[in-house]
């Protein structure tokens, strides 16, 4: 592709080997396509049709149906894809928020040695996801919880297996995500507009309202999309924390498929996954182009 | 740009006997020393929320009340039922996941580059997709298509597949479905590292010098790669060390399941591993982090010096990319 662009005698030579060069090339990616139509084409293809489609028992006839994905917006199906959607926007505007405090704080002090460390320490915390956490927090915040004991927050109704411990637990690995996330973007804001807008005798509020916020809104926007999408999927975490106190469409989900519930609720189950790449894509097709866009911003 | 902040905040004050005088100095006075109580407040709140669990927890596996330290949760471990087999499982899985990405990946990544510029897209979508899919929807399909080898394949060879990739001493269908699941993060840290490096210009030289395809594969592209390559692998590892969800749900009791499993009778020891593959984790991702910068120059040599070296060393790896 760049020899093309490069002198003609590099071109000529370029051509004489990409005649050669096409098919083979083009054979390498085909491992890779073959697999993800294997082992991810086919569970999604059998999500989708298990979703839509019912079989009887008795004849064997397949038949299209909306049953399922009727029967997993009613009732507790509904109240559970409503608690994760209330429980991940909460959380990921929390973590917004106090992510950019964060990245802000880092960026602002200029000092190398604090900036590694919160990049290394929040590249690790926004791995430390699932059921390594949940132990965490329970022995910090559960019952018999350390600081539980210390604060004895259990006399001032602190309860950890609830939605707002749920919530504080998720923070824990939705604020670093955001500062990976929002770091780049701070650091793009030049300081010349800054002194530019304070040379005009713009305040530090007004700077913000009409310089640094449009700036970084496409940023903002993506990061919280992100955030939102990762509490969204999020279940060991809650699995292994609160079992089934807090409706969770991914517990449902869970519970669903290890026949928790009654026979036949297989198909629920995976109009459930469905309803969640429906959100989930949604999700991303709103956090891919903003990313796009807010990339102009960092070179 | 970083080397310009500061003098342009420290020339700032200076120009004095100017015209826009006597507004900014106090403003300036104000607004000078807040910026660093608040910097100071917000770092000191954040850390503590980040450094009181880990803390917590240690106290927890150590300190009984009523009976004092002890640190049983971390000897016991080694002797736990089920500790070594599960662990042994993960890394195992890890290891094997490992190699099939980086098998899928690398050769597709590398031949988009070189000669197949109209499968990029396709090639993308294809890695970057299973981030829209939450590993529990993806379990609900594999374990539908799972279903069906008993119901539908049972007199065909297939059937013998379907039960092979189940074996319980090491169930290659979880491998399958963590590659997918580590997909996206392996194509951007491999993504990263080749758009450091001139693909096409590096294999025509090394082939006009008469090198044959692997060794231009195995000596001249890979060794480029190093870092991100790292990045990929510690990623995975991480992940399939700590996945729970398609694990647990298809039945299979790799570490993160086996901690659950144990948590009831042996809460101390559950904390413990938590922190243990957390302390794992970090030592990991600081060796990784180190090895992907220790090649480029120091933060404050020119920008030009850096810049010529960057082919050679892509300089960001998973802290920035995951």
């Amino acid at each position: 592709m760049s020899s093309a662009s490069s002198t003609p005698t590099e071109e000529t030579a370029g051509g004489h080997r990409r005649r050669r060069r096409g098919p083979r090339t083009w054979l390498a990616a085909l491992p890779l396509i073959a697999f993800t139509g294997l082992c991810f084409g086919l569970p999604l293809g059998a999500l989708l049709y298990g979703a839509v489609t019912r079989t009887d028992p008795g004849t064997g006839a397949t038949t299209l149906t909306g049953e399922h994905l009727g029967r997993s917006l009613q009732g507790p199906y509904l109240g559970s894809l409503v608690g994760s959607v209330q429980l991940s926007a909460l959380t990921a505007l929390i973590a917004t928020v106090l992510g950019v405090l964060i990245a802000q704080a880092v960026v602002t002090s200029r000092s190398q040695a604090l900036r590694n460390a919160v990049l290394t320490a929040s590249g690790v915390l926004a791995n430390f996801g699932g059921v390594p956490l949940a132990f965490a927090f329970i022995a910090t915040l559960g019952i018999s919880g350390v600081v539980t004991q210390l604060a004895d927050l259990g006399g001032l109704g602190w309860n950890l297996y609830s939605f707002t411990g749920l919530a504080v637990v998720y923070l824990y690995f939705l604020i670093p995500l955001m500062v990976l996330v929002i770091l780049p973007a701070l650091d793009g804001l030049r300081p010349q507009w800054r002194e530019a807008a304070q040379n005009a005798g713009a305040s530090g509020l007004r700077y913000w309202r009409h310089v640094g916020i449009p700036v970084l809104a496409p940023s903002l926007l993506g990061g919280f999309v992100l955030l939102f999408g990762s509490a969204f999927a999020a279940h060991a975490t809650a699995a292994a924390l609160v079992g089934g106190s807090v409706p969770l469409v991914t517990l449902k989900i869970a519970d669903a498929l290890s026949g928790n519930v009654l026979v036949g609720q297989e198909n629920v189950a995976l109009a459930l996954g469905l309803d969640m790449i429906l959100i989930a894509g949604l999700v991303m097709a709103v956090y891919l182009p903003l990313q796009r866009r807010s990339a102009r911003w960092l070179r | 740009m970083a080397a310009m902040t500061p003098t342009a905040s420290e020339t700032a004050p200076k120009p004095g006997p100017d015209d826009a005088d006597t507004a900014p100095p106090a403003a300036r006075a104000r607004t000078r020393p807040r910026p660093r109580v608040w910097r100071g407040v917000v770092l000191g709140l954040g850390g503590a929320y980040f450094l009181v669990p880990l803390i917590a927890s240690f106290v927890f596996t150590v300190h009984t009340p009523g009976q004092g330290i002890s640190f049983d949760a971390y000897t016991a471990l080694l002797a736990a039922d089920g500790f070594t087999e599960s662990l042994l499982l993960s890394l195992g899985l890890a290891a094997a996941t490992i190699v099939l990405a980086l098998l899928l990946a690398v050769p597709a990544l590398v031949a988009v580059r070189l000669g197949a510029p109209r499968l990029r897209p396709v090639v993308e979508m294809m890695c970057m997709l299973p981030l829209v899919v939450p590993p529990i929807a993806l379990v609900t399909g594999i374990s539908t298509v799972l279903r069906w080898g008993p119901d539908h394949l049972s007199r065909t060879p297939l059937y013998q597949t379907f039960l092979a990739v189940q074996n319980e001493s090491f169930p290659f269908v979880l491998v399958l479905a963590y590659t997918v699941m580590a997909l996206p993060f392996v194509y951007r840290s491999l993504d990263a590292g080749l758009r450091a490096v001139d693909v096409p210009t590096l294999v025509e030289a090394a082939r006009n010098c008469g090198a044959s395809w692997p060794y231009v594969m195995f000596r001249v592209i890979l060794p480029n790669l190093r870092s991100s390559l790292a990045g990929a692998a510690f990623l995975t590892l991480a992940l399939v060390l700590g996945e729970f969800t398609i694990a647990s749900l298809l039945g299979f009791r790799p570490f993160a399941v086996w901690i659950v499993s144990i948590s009831g009778a042996h809460a101390r020891m559950s904390v413990a591993v938590s922190l243990l593959s957390l302390v794992i984790t970090w030592g990991l991702l600081l060796a990784l982090s180190r090895a992907g910068t220790a090649p480029t120059s120091t933060p404050g040599a020119p920008r030009s010096a850096r810049k010529a070296r960057s082919p050679r060393t892509p300089y960001r790896t998973s802290p920035k990319e995951s």
